[in-house]
């Protein structure tokens, strides 16, 4: 008897080593800028406040976030809150918060324009918030276009307008690059849109790849042919790895970017005062001058032992004034209602941020239809990474614009086809 | 053992490794045939290999054959009762080409590329590896000053993560690298874009590799160069042979036994490239240095929406492979115990 009390008891401390104890919160957060460290703070107060909660806050790479963290959801694990972009993929994973948060209406009221970008479709479940809208968009290196002395394209300059300044400024300063686009399919949406490229058909499935489409994609294949285009950025990798230029323009080697709102902190820490740079929102194609928005959601995951303790700590940080705090010192765009109306206070001294930011809501304002559809349709992302797969093998030489079209299209019908 | 040992003969690196081993088989053999006397029993060593087998089991047996199962299902689940039976569906279709000589006409291209890209990177690393490893093994086993040290400064790579091996070289011979600044940039010269060019990519993917790895394999080479007896060489130079016969009628054929390990697990490891190439290049430019491993890591779990099935059913193709290599390195072998028998 005594040895199988013996056998009990250290049967029962082995398991109580590896479950979560209760009061135990473990979020996956990825930071492009400062947010990181902004959100520690923030959870600090929180623990401070609450010391029953125990959050631990795991800091990965974008990629983590992006390779490992839906190998652990498909396997029924993973932390109990993350930060995600690719989030309606994904909706099956994430816990229904309505019974664990205070008051749903307050959630609905102020973050249900973008609830329907992480929950399935027809559902009504709430599941977490947006920490910050974004939008894709330009960035222009001012000094550089200044010492060539060539103007800075105006807000309705085409792509082509931009490529060719962008060339002319990276000839006269002899810098290698004139102009890069993150290596990445969303990214590559927003100027697809713009010459009249639609992705969703008539039954709500994967369009084929239309001539809008095509119109950017081979003006951008033919900039990397001749050099205009950053060619390490969509060469040097393969399949559908990201890749972002971020580092060539902050370091100076880069004349026009084109990345997103979320980039503005990123570069206000790191350019500094090295040079003059702008926000140039997104240039126009034959049909719109369209960005794509977007943005990182903070979701709970269902598999938490724990969702008493997460509601309180998704409450705490979707709470009016911490989202206030947290979009004014991160400098991002909020996604919270009362805050946007409320008006917002960013911390920071530099005019080119504020600039930016002012530029970027702006640009906001001709965003597409077609471009807010996306990001709560089903099958953006199955569209995306067909996207950047075949059409860095294009840039690359290895296969021609008609045989990487060819390729997208099969691509994503395997993937729906996979899918159900 | 020491005794039949020729007179000239000084310990080898290999004779010392083996002592410690003989030592610990001695500890863990005493009991067991004690216990063996004292029982009766002759079967206590199949009795104390049940453990390793019973690991073997869960830890390789089982995965090999969940893994083929896999192969037979379809769908993005991870669990298996998610998963839809779809028999040779996934096979058919890595293996679905109007020509095998074109990965472009083939359904799932990217797996022809990656078994293309593989396929040239073994014909193409693996002698030169043999080669630069044997190299580095003849020099090193010469008498030289700081030989200890030239030792470790070729071993020391072997100690590096991949991954660290694989950045070092990126910031190296990226554009904005160290080599572009060295070669071009202090001489008012365009830098050459190494890892954007699909020459210099695969260049640099089997230099690399080569580079990370050459140092175990010259140690392998090392322990059986200071094998061969000293007085063979004594007595070849007394006969005034050759440097260079001396090399292809003695050391050549004496080392052959280890050339051919190191030919085998140099070859297992060049069919499973991945992690350095994978850092140093991401399988670009294009799907130029993407191989087999990374075409199964971002079909199963990197892509958006994975398919474990075709990962699954790719990764058995690939053990087929393997497992018929390591059939020829046992054939090989045979023939060449034969041969040193006669």
């Amino acid at each position: 008897m005594t040895r199988t009390k013996l056998l009990l008891a250290a049967l029962l401390s082995t398991l109580l080593t590896t479950t979560a104890f209760a009061g135990d919160v473990r979020i996956m957060w990825y930071s492009d800028g400062v947010e990181g460290e902004v959100l520690k703070d923030l959870i600090d107060r929180f623990m401070k406040e609450n010391p029953d909660v125990k959050v631990t806050i795991d800091n990965v790479s974008y990629a983590n976030i992006q390779e490992q963290l839906p190998v652990q959801l498909a396997a029924g694990n993973g932390p109990d809150i993350a930060r995600v972009t690719n989030l309606k993929a994904q909706a099956q994973h994430w816990l229904d918060l309505t019974p664990y948060i205070k008051d749903p209406k307050y959630w609905q009221d102020n973050y249900g324009d973008q609830a329907d970008w992480m929950r399935a479709d027809g559902s009504k479940v709430i599941t977490g918030f947006m920490t910050q809208i974004t939008l894709t968009g330009g960035f222009a290196n001012k000094t550089l276009f200044d010492q060539a002395g060539v103007p800075i394209p105006d807000a309705k300059a085409t792509w082509d307008d931009w490529a060719a300044a962008a060339k002319k400024v990276a000839d006269s300063q002899k810098v290698p690059y004139a102009l890069a686009l993150d290596r990445s399919g969303h990214r590559l949406t927003g100027p697809n849109l713009s010459y009249g490229a639609n992705y969703i058909g008539a039954d709500g499935m994967p369009a084929p790849v239309d001539q809008g489409s095509k119109d950017f994609i081979s003006r951008f294949v033919g900039w990397n042919s001749n050099g205009t285009a950053e060619k390490d950025v969509w060469v040097s990798a393969a399949g559908t790895t990201y890749r972002a230029a971020a580092d060539d323009f902050i370091n100076g080697q880069l004349v026009y970017y084109y990345s997103g709102s979320w980039q503005v902190p990123n570069f206000a820490t790191k350019i500094g005062d090295n040079f003059d740079w702008v926000a140039t929102g997104s240039p126009c194609g034959t049909a719109a001058c369209t960005g794509m928005p977007g943005g990182a959601g903070l979701v709970a995951v269902k598999y938490t032992k724990n969702p008493k303790d997460v509601g309180r700590v998704m409450d705490y940080l979707a709470s009016e004034p911490i989202a206030k705090e947290f979009a004014e010192r991160t400098l991002f765009l909020p996604s919270n209602k009362a805050v946007i109306a409320k008006g917002l206070d960013f911390k920071s001294d530099n005019a080119q941020v504020k600039a930016a930011l002012n530029a970027f809501v702006a640009a906001s304002t001709t965003t597409s239809p077609a471009a807010l559809k996306l990001p709560g349709w089903k099958w953006s992302d199955a569209y995306y990474s067909a996207l950047v797969g075949r059409v860095g093998q294009a840039v690359a030489g290895e296969l021609s614009l008609d045989e990487a079209y060819k390729r997208i299209d099969q691509d994503v019908a395997d993937k729906v086809k996979q899918a159900q | 053992m020491a005794a039949e040992m020729p007179a000239t003969a000084s310990p080898t690196l290999a004779g010392a490794l083996f002592v410690p081993v003989r030592l610990a088989m001695g500890v863990v053999d005493a009991p067991l045939r004690a216990l063996q006397k004292a029982t009766g029993l002759t079967g206590m060593a199949s009795f104390f290999l049940l453990p390793n087998m019973a690991i073997f089991s869960i830890f390789v047996l089982l995965p090999l054959v969940i893994n083929f199962v896999y192969s037979m299902t379809g769908g993005t689940a991870i669990f298996l009762d998610g998963r839809s039976f779809v028999g040779g569906e996934q096979y058919q279709r890595l293996l679905t080409c109007a020509s095998y000589l074109d990965p472009n006409s083939c359904v799932e291209d990217k797996f022809w590329i990656a078994v293309r890209n593989t396929g040239v990177f073994v014909v193409v690393q693996v002698p030169l590896l043999l080669v630069v490893a044997l190299t580095t093994a003849l020099v090193l086993n010469r008498d030289m000053r700081g030989r200890s040290f030239w030792r470790a400064v070729f071993f020391f790579p072997v100690l590096l993560s991949p991954v660290v091996t694989g950045l070092i070289w990126r910031w190296i011979l990226q554009r904005q690298g160290l080599l572009n600044l060295l070669l071009f940039e202090t001489a008012g010269a365009d830098p050459h874009t190494w890892l954007t060019d699909r020459f210099w990519a695969f260049v640099a993917a089997v230099g690399v590799s080569i580079w990370a790895h050459v140092g175990f394999y010259a140690l392998i080479l090392l322990a059986g160069l200071q094998a061969i007896p000293r007085d063979i060489y004594e007595a070849a130079e007394m006969d005034g042979t050759r440097p260079a016969r001396v090399f292809w009628r003695i050391t050549l054929p004496l080392l052959m036994p280890n050339l051919l390990v190191v030919l085998v697990l140099a070859l297992i490891r060049s069919v499973q490239v991945f992690d350095e190439v994978y850092v140093l290049t991401g399988g670009g430019p294009g799907t130029s240095t993407l191989y087999m491993i990374q075409y199964i890591f971002e079909t199963g779990f990197a892509s958006q929406l994975r398919n474990p099935g075709l990962a699954a059913a790719a990764s058995i193709l690939m053990g087929v492979v393997l497992v018929v290599l390591t059939l020829m390195q046992l054939a090989a072998s045979r023939s060449s115990e034969k041969r040193g028998k006669r």
